[in-house]
């Protein structure tokens, strides 16, 4: 009894969101039958793959204790660069290579500044999105599509879910998911993923213990970039083009989804599991939205908002309690 | 004559060590830029009995700025951030649109009514609501940061993100074009030939300006932003302190609402104020206030949200594209980054006491 109850405790916030998640599609599956296919549940997957993306590598920021406010830009920049370089016929997966690249110098630069001349990540991460957005725009500034026949492989072929009938996601949705796992395992067994919860709860102590908390941080940026530009190919291989105003505030979307996820922002607390939720309740919304068909897209707005401070109240009621105790 | 010289250096030493110094240094650069490759720039012409130019349209244009600037300096000075202000400035656009013209019922809006130059609430009480709605979103910030203890990042995020979406729900997401001419005073009106908006920031700063220097809130202020346990235990209540200080900056960023949809004549609730909030902490950043909280200064944050503004304008008038002002913008940050950073102050600093000494010597 002890145990479940303990269970309880320090899971809390994850399980309401789950909880939330099935609630919110019962009810969806009430009002509207249709949504009561399987194909909808996949659908989120399909839709919101960019977001789980960037989310998965927002959560280890914010489990640091930092913010990256850049990776909404970091998206349009990508989708832009690679569709430029497609259409001047560089092989694709050269392109896929450089921009990965691309995304992991650019996290490292912005961890760099931050662990070194000490400024607020909040700040660089935010002189980061200004500098992509930009450059998306220096390079292109009207949409570029792409043609190249590997992308369109990619952003064609579906991949059949085994035990359900009729049922697909896309080769995007499923590098979202592999992501996922291998972030899940890196964070909860390996001793970069402790590292990374020792400095969000405490990073003077955490250096004080000997942890190597520069390189961890420089490495978890780095990742957060990596994981913005790998949305980008997504997103430019889900919508085949490239442009600068793609993923507008799409930052906000990642923060919302990970601090719903049960992330708490202040550090040290969060799990890459319940990011997915927070990706997915985010995604369901939007579906009810659609299906409604009447109601109006700020709804989402709203509803992510008025969410993301339920499960702030949540957190705080579980965080400050067991902090008191 | 020696003491003279020495009064001189004196006051140069001062200056340089005041906090409105490297925002000052900021302006001049981009001024003596200006001059370099955009000479056109300084010229301030009279039209119709109104000042016009570049150097006008610094102030009128980034009137809505320099306002957010104030707020947001007194935000960050508690330790907090403000990021709603873009959506506050939304919904008190959107506020003034819809009283002007509004649907009740199922009352059918014609193009007829909705172009007509007359209004069917008082011009007053437009302001009042406009005010009113940006100084509430300010009061729920607040009351987010100080009574439910939520970082302020995140108090605000959530009014950034669900702020436009009231911003539609009011406008009804539709773009209101405004065509009552009265209300356009604010934005587009001159008194003795100086642009409204400058008149109204004016009385904004010195209001502001009153508050935290001839009564003992800045003081408060500040120090709540060093440490507010401490300033707790002393005695203050630092909740209202940070209560004040969000409600304030809502109030700021209403005003900024209110003089941009006069300018532009519509409320956009998607568009109106995107951008805001980056290049407020920008303008408050360049003054020389730390995003830790602490000591600040309003003058400093308004000379910071010139030099953006002086910085845009620049780039519009060498041609850069509006776009491509980001990436531009985001050199500016960069450089005002490695000014501020501790290291290469350190290091100017250094290089001018060692000048000193040698004279001395």
């Amino acid at each position: 009894m002890h145990r479940i109850k303990k269970f309880l405790f320090k899971n809390g916030p994850l399980l309401a969101t789950i909880l939330i998640f099935f609630i919110v599609y019962a009810i969806g599956g009430q009002l509207y039958p249709a949504m009561r296919k399987p194909q909808v549940f996949f659908n989120l997957f399909i839709n919101n793959a960019s977001l789980l993306i960037i989310s998965i590598g927002m959560t280890l920021v914010v489990i640091m204790k930092g913010i990256d406010l850049s990776v909404g830009a970091m998206i349009a920049l990508t989708s832009v660069a690679s569709a430029a370089l497609l259409q001047q016929n560089f092989p694709p997966l050269l392109v896929i290579l450089m921009m990965t690249l691309m995304g992991i110098l650019f996290g490292l630069t912005m961890g760099a500044i931050t662990h070194y001349l000490k400024v607020e990540a909040f700040v660089v991460t935010l002189m980061g999105q200004f500098f992509a957005r930009g450059m998306a725009y220096v390079i292109n500034r009207s949409s570029i599509t792409i043609t190249d026949d590997f992308y369109k492989f990619l952003a064609l072929t579906k991949i059949h879910v085994p035990f359900f009938e009729n049922a697909y996601v896309y080769i995007t949705s499923l590098v979202a998911i592999v992501l996922l796992v291998v972030t899940f395992i890196i964070l909860v067994f390996t001793r970069f993923g402790r590292t990374v919860y020792a400095i969000g709860n405490n990073e003077q102590s955490a250096l004080l213990m000997g942890l190597p908390v520069a390189r961890t941080k420089l490495i978890v940026y780095a990742f957060s970039g990596f994981c913005s530009a790998l949305a980008g190919i997504v997103f430019s291989i889900s919508l085949t083009s490239g442009f600068g105003g793609y993923a507008l505030s799409m930052e906000m979307d990642a923060i919302a989804s990970v601090v719903i996820g049960g992330t708490a922002l202040t550090g040290g607390v969060g799990n890459v599991f319940g990011t997915l939720f927070g990706v997915l309740i985010n995604g369901i919304i939007v579906t009810i939205l659609q299906f409604n068909g009447t109601l109006t897209s700020w709804w989402t707005r709203i509803g992510v908002g008025i969410l993301t401070l339920i499960f702030i109240g949540i957190q705080s009621l579980f965080y400050v309690r067991k902090k008191h105790t | 004559m020696d003491t003279n010289s020495e009064n001189k250096t004196s006051f140069f030493h001062r200056f340089r060590k005041s906090r409105l110094f490297w925002p000052l240094v900021a302006l001049a650069l981009i001024l003596i830029f200006d001059a370099i490759y955009a000479p056109g720039f300084f010229k301030i012409g009279i039209l119709d009995g109104h000042l016009y130019g570049n150097l006008i349209d610094v102030f009128n244009n980034g009137a809505p700025l320099i306002l957010v600037a104030i707020g947001m300096t007194m935000v960050i000075a508690t330790g907090g951030v403000d990021l709603s202000v873009g959506a506050v400035i939304a919904i008190s656009a959107a506020m003034g649109a819809v009283l002007i013209n509004p649907a009740f019922g199922n009352e059918l809006i014609s193009n007829e009514i909705l172009t007509q130059n007359v209004s069917k609430t008082p011009l007053p009480l437009i302001v009042l609501a406009n005010l009113g709605a940006g100084t509430a979103c300010g009061l729920w910030n607040g009351f987010l940061v100080s009574r439910a203890k939520i970082q302020p990042m995140v108090a605000t995020l959530i009014l950034m993100v669900a702020g436009r979406g009231l911003a539609q729900l009011i406008t009804n997401g539709q773009i209101m074009t405004i065509y009552y001419t009265p209300y356009f005073f604010f934005g587009n009106g001159f008194i003795l030939g100086i642009p409204v908006a400058m008149y109204i920031v004016a009385a904004v700063l010195l209001l502001a300006w009153f508050l935290v220097r001839k009564t003992s809130i800045g003081l408060f202020v500040e120090s709540v932003g060093i440490n507010d346990k401490s300033t707790y235990y002393s005695g203050i209540s630092e909740k209202n302190v940070k209560l004040l200080a969000y409600t304030f900056c809502g109030f700021c960023a209403a005003v900024a609402g209110l003089i941009l949809s006069s300018y532009v004549h519509s409320a956009d609730a998607n568009n109106i104020g995107s951008n805001y909030e980056l290049d407020a902490i920008l303008s408050v950043v360049i003054g020389g206030t730390l995003m830790a909280g602490g000591r600040f200064s309003l003058l400093a944050s308004v000379i910071g949200a010139v030099v953006i503004r002086t910085f845009t304008i620049t780039m519009y008038t060498i041609g850069v594209p509006a776009n491509a002002l980001l990436a531009a913008k985001a050199v500016l940050v960069l450089l005002v980054i490695l000014l501020y950073s501790e290291q290469s102050r350190r290091l100017i600093n250094s290089l001018f006491e060692g000048k000193k000494e040698r004279r001395d010597a």
